[in-house]
């Protein structure tokens, strides 16, 4: 049992080349915050990717940031907005859910797990704003793709085929993001007493709506004592984030904030509350209760989410919210997390996907946790990964379905 | 005419010919077959008219049953396919090959499904990109990528290609605009990544189909988010002295934390023949324009209007207009728009290229351009997607004059080394296709490009959908699978730390 903490990609390339010589697997990982999701990997050696950091370019008139893997995204986060951008895709921090400490967390990982937050329906996910990439592949070579252009087609876009493979494929040792202005300022508009159908048809109006908004989240019943300490009173809560420079924000507010009075009583939250609140929806705060009680974070059309958790309801007790126009559904079971029945009643109700984000390492051996594909998907999955890494030296079994 | 080195064309499908348009017929009945040389004429070439081939036949497959059962044929048989959406590529994608399939998807021309509420619409390949935003549009919404080619090319090809437009600085490539496709692979396997969900689980194989230009699998339905139309959207019309200066008047707007819906920026010989064309009313004593877009709600656009020109007075803008209309708006676009033609106009032929630089490095290589233009004797006017760092130089020539087409393309492929060697790419997003394909490794190690054609390997193992393209030499898969290893001592044990 080695643990490898290279400081240079050369290194990273020599130990990887060398282990696909010896077929003996790698666990990789950034700062390990999210060990905890997928299946747990075996593996002899550890290649630990946090020493491999530093922010390498960054233009923010150009709006590009180059950095290696092992850059803390809290670094990044922090450089950016010292010049008033930010990543817009609004990378959540898994830590606390996960039962660790709050802003760990790597570049590389932001990629590997494909993050993204409650802007994911107006700005897209890590995968929509990398730019390029350096990695080693299972095959220990070192290989290139994309660049450092916000707008680039030349070949495959190798970037966006490693976003969300969770180290399965290849080491990234280095990224390029596109970065992007951070909004002036921010408001929120509360719409009270909603349930869950209701709130589906008021956030799908205010999407429609030429209001720009950049989050639209229900916080039932279950879960509304558990956001800003306890902060909102008496029932669910329907919230709608409107950002931007300061005129534009208000002008929005306003006009919204009538239109949604046909739903229900409308408060507005000022940007301290407002970003605040984003950031508890963002990383699962209500169910980062320091157990391990699985959690299940299901992606579905925004129109079906309330009605596969209505029908979910009747099989199995569940807490939950709603961000993504309700297209995103957190999950917090009582007592076993009926994978089955989950992810029959998404099949049923237009399909997307389920994955246990959270649960103890038996269980996580035992359930897929990533949603199962039909046949020809996992074939033609099966052999994009045999031809990045044919030894299976890469996170080995992480991505498995059980 | 200059003819690119294409794939040794296959002397037993050639053979077989008649039998496999006779089963072409039999898969696809009724008009669905065109194999006269006549009529395979209109199918001969893509946007870029540079490159003719005759295919072997043309089929246009009506549903996803016959695309699957004509892939599957052809793959059992070992019969290359090259599919075709509505030919306007300007990298030579959809050009045929002379012992292939050419796979016209345009009869799958329905939009099948319109969800206001989940903001999708489900839509066949062969409809077109403005298609989508007339089909919703009555309801304020619309599709946002939007290719200047948007009334002719397909959403199929848009995602065959990435395409992009003037918007894509602020709401993206076709890439980030669509939610799912449904795709038949060269096996005939027909398989459905993502939907109206977002991110599909387990690999991006969406992310990788997206600008692959037709060489992994055929789409037989995409599903592409719509938005809602913004309530108001005004331009601004800014003329510089020199380039440079309007460049860092880009620079500024981006750096004060302003992302226009659009910012295009034309040089003086774009802007004289734009002008003589469409007399949108263009200052002609300037060396750049500016046409800077804002859209969102009024009180934002006002707000945003008032800064930028300010911006724009600081970096010694010695004009500057405002659309105080849609009329006028569509005044200052018509300029630009028509950049194309207009060009057209002024020389018998034009070469358009697409390379994308740091924008910081717009001078240098304006410069270096100025220079090849002296070096190869021909005009070059520029249209720029300024935001983006996309440019557009077009190369007049006259093909008529022998040797000036050869230049033109030795031309060409100067300015995208150049744009290489500054930090930029080849191709923003017209694609690689046969036009670019033998500059790849311009940018990319043989490593970089082996790694690119393994996905290849994973999606098409026999190199069957549209051989010839993107790649410079298509090596064998079996090839490429060869691992070669070498055992040593286990590195760094300096490293070690358990
Ligand atoms: C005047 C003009 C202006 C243009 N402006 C722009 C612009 O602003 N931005 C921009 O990005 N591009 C632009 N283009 C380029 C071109 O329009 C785009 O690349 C477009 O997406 C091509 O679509 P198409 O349907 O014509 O595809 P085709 O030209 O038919 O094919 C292009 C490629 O896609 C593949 N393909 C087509 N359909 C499918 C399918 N269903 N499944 C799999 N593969 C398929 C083909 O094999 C080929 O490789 C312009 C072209 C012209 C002529």
């Amino acid at each position: 049992m080695t643990t490898f903490i290279p400081g240079t990609s050369a290194e990273v390339h020599e130990i990887v080349r060398w282990a696909a010589a010896e077929e003996t697997p790698l666990e990789v990982i950034g700062h390990g915050t999210k060990q905890g999701i997928g299946r747990p990997v075996q593996a002899e050696h550890t290649l630990d990717l946090s020493r491999l950091a530093g922010v390498t370019l960054y233009e923010p008139e150009e709006l590009v940031l180059a950095a290696r893997a092992g850059t803390p995204l809290a670094e990044v986060e922090a450089l950016l907005a010292r010049h008033g951008q930010r990543l817009a895709f609004e990378p959540m921090d898994y830590g606390p859910l996960l039962g660790g400490k709050a802003g760990r967390g790597t570049l590389g990982g932001v990629l590997g797990a494909n993050l993204s937050g409650p802007r994911r329906i107006a700005a897209g996910a890590a995968r929509d704003h990398i730019l390029g990439i350096d990695a080693v592949s299972g095959r220990g070579e070192a290989f290139k793709s994309g660049g450092r252009v916000v707008k680039n087609v030349t070949g495959y876009d190798l970037s966006k085929g490693l976003a969300g493979s969770w180290g399965t494929l290849a080491v990234v040792t280095d990224l390029v993001f596109k970065v992007l202005p951070a909004a002036e300022t921010e408001r929120t508009l509360a719409i009270a007493g909603l349930d869950d159908a209701q709130a589906a048809a008021a956030m799908a109006e205010a999407m429609g709506s030429d209001g720009e908004v950049s989050g639209a989240a229900h916080l039932p019943e279950g879960v509304i004592g558990r956001f800003l300490d306890g902060g909102f009173s008496g029932g669910p809560r329907t919230v709608l984030r409107v950002e931007g420079f300061g005129p534009s924000v208000a002008y929005r507010v306003e006009r919204l904030g009538r239109r949604m009075k046909a739903h229900g009583a409308v408060e507005v939250l000022e940007e301290a509350q407002s970003r605040r609140l984003w950031r508890e929806i963002r990383d699962c705060r209500p169910f980062a209760d320091g157990t391990d009680a699985p959690v299940w974070r299901v992606s579905m059309a925004p129109m079906a989410g309330h009605r596969m958790l209505d029908a979910f309801r009747r099989a199995a007790g569940a807490n939950a919210y709603y961000d993504w126009q309700g297209g995103l559904l957190w999950l917090r079971m009582e007592a076993e997390p009926k994978a089955e029945t989950l992810r029959t009643l998404i099949a049923r109700c237009g399909g997307g996907h389920a994955t246990l984000v959270r649960a103890t390492p038996a269980l996580r051996a035992a359930v897929s946790v990533f949603q199962p594909q039909p046949p020809a998907l996992v074939a033609l999955s099966a052999r994009l990964k045999a031809q990045f890494d044919p030894r299976n030296i890469l996170n080995p079994g992480r991505m498995a379905v059980a | 005419m200059s003819t690119p080195r294409m794939p040794e064309l296959n002397a037993a499908t050639l053979e077989r010919r008649e039998e496999i348009v006779a089963d072409m017929r039999i898969i696809v009945p009724g008009e669905g077959v065109v194999e006269s040389e006549a009529e395979m004429r209109a199918f001969e070439s893509d946007g870029l008219t540079a490159y003719r081939q005759l295919p072997m036949v043309v089929v246009l497959p009506e549903t996803v049953a016959q695309v699957s059962r004509i892939l599957k044929y052809c793959h059992e048989r070992n019969i290359r396919v090259v599919p075709r959406g509505s030919g306007t590529s300007l990298s030579g994608g959809a050009l045929p090959l002379g012992d292939a399939v050419l796979l016209v998807m345009s009869r799958f021309n329905r939009i099948l499904e319109i969800d206001f509420a989940n903001r999708a619409v489900v839509a066949q390949p062969g409809v077109t990109n403005l298609g989508i935003t007339r089909a919703v549009e009555h309801e304020g919404f619309y599709y946002a990528p939007d290719p200047s080619s948007q009334i002719a090319c397909s959403i199929g090809g848009n995602v065959a290609e990435n395409s992009g437009g003037v918007h894509c600085l602020k709401y993206g490539l076709t890439a980030n605009n669509i939610l799912g496709v449904e795709m038949v692979l060269m096996t005939g396997e027909v398989i459905r990544l993502g939907g109206k969900h977002l991110d599909a689980e387990g690999y991006d194989l969406l992310g990788l189909m997206t600008g692959s230009e037709g060489l992994l699998g055929v789409v037989t339905e995409v599903t592409v988010r719509i938005l809602r139309k913004p309530e108001t959207a005004r331009a601004m019309l800014i003329g510089f002295p020199s380039s440079e200066q309007a460049g860092q008047c880009v620079a500024e707007i981006i750096a004060a934390g302003i992302v226009p819906a659009g910012m295009e920026m034309m040089d003086r010989p774009a802007i004289h023949a734009a002008e003589d064309f469409v007399h949108a009313g263009y200052p002609l004593d300037v060396e750049a324009l500016l046409i800077v877009e804002l859209d969102g709600p009024q009180a934002e656009v006002d707000h945003l209007i008032e800064r930028v020109g300010e911006i724009a007075r600081r970096n010694g803008a010695t004009t500057s207009r405002v659309s105080n209309s849609e009329e006028e708006r569509a005044a200052f676009w018509a300029g630009r728009k028509a950049a194309f033609p207009a060009v057209g106009r002024i020389s018998p032929d034009y070469y358009c290229m697409d390379g994308t630089i740091p924008r910081k490095e717009l001078p240098r290589v304006l410069a270096g351009m100025r220079t090849l233009s002296e070096k190869y004797g021909l005009r070059v006017a520029n249209v720029f997607h300024a935001g983006d760092g996309n440019l557009h130089p077009l190369i007049l020539y006259d093909a008529n004059k022998p040797g000036e087409l050869e230049k033109a393309e030795a031309f060409g492929a100067d300015i995208l080394r150049l744009c290489v060697r500054v930090g930029g790419v080849l191709t923003g997003e017209h694609g690689v296709g046969v036009e670019k394909r033998d500059l790849m490794p311009e940018m990319f190690t043989e490593e970089d490009l082996n790694q690119q054609m393994r996905v290849k390997c994973a999606f098409d193992p026999n190199h069957l959908l549209n051989p010839g393209k993107m790649f410079p030499q298509l090596h064998r898969c079996a090839e490429l699978g060869r691992m070669h290893i070498h055992r040593g001592q286990m590195p760094f044990p300096d490293l070690e730390r358990f």
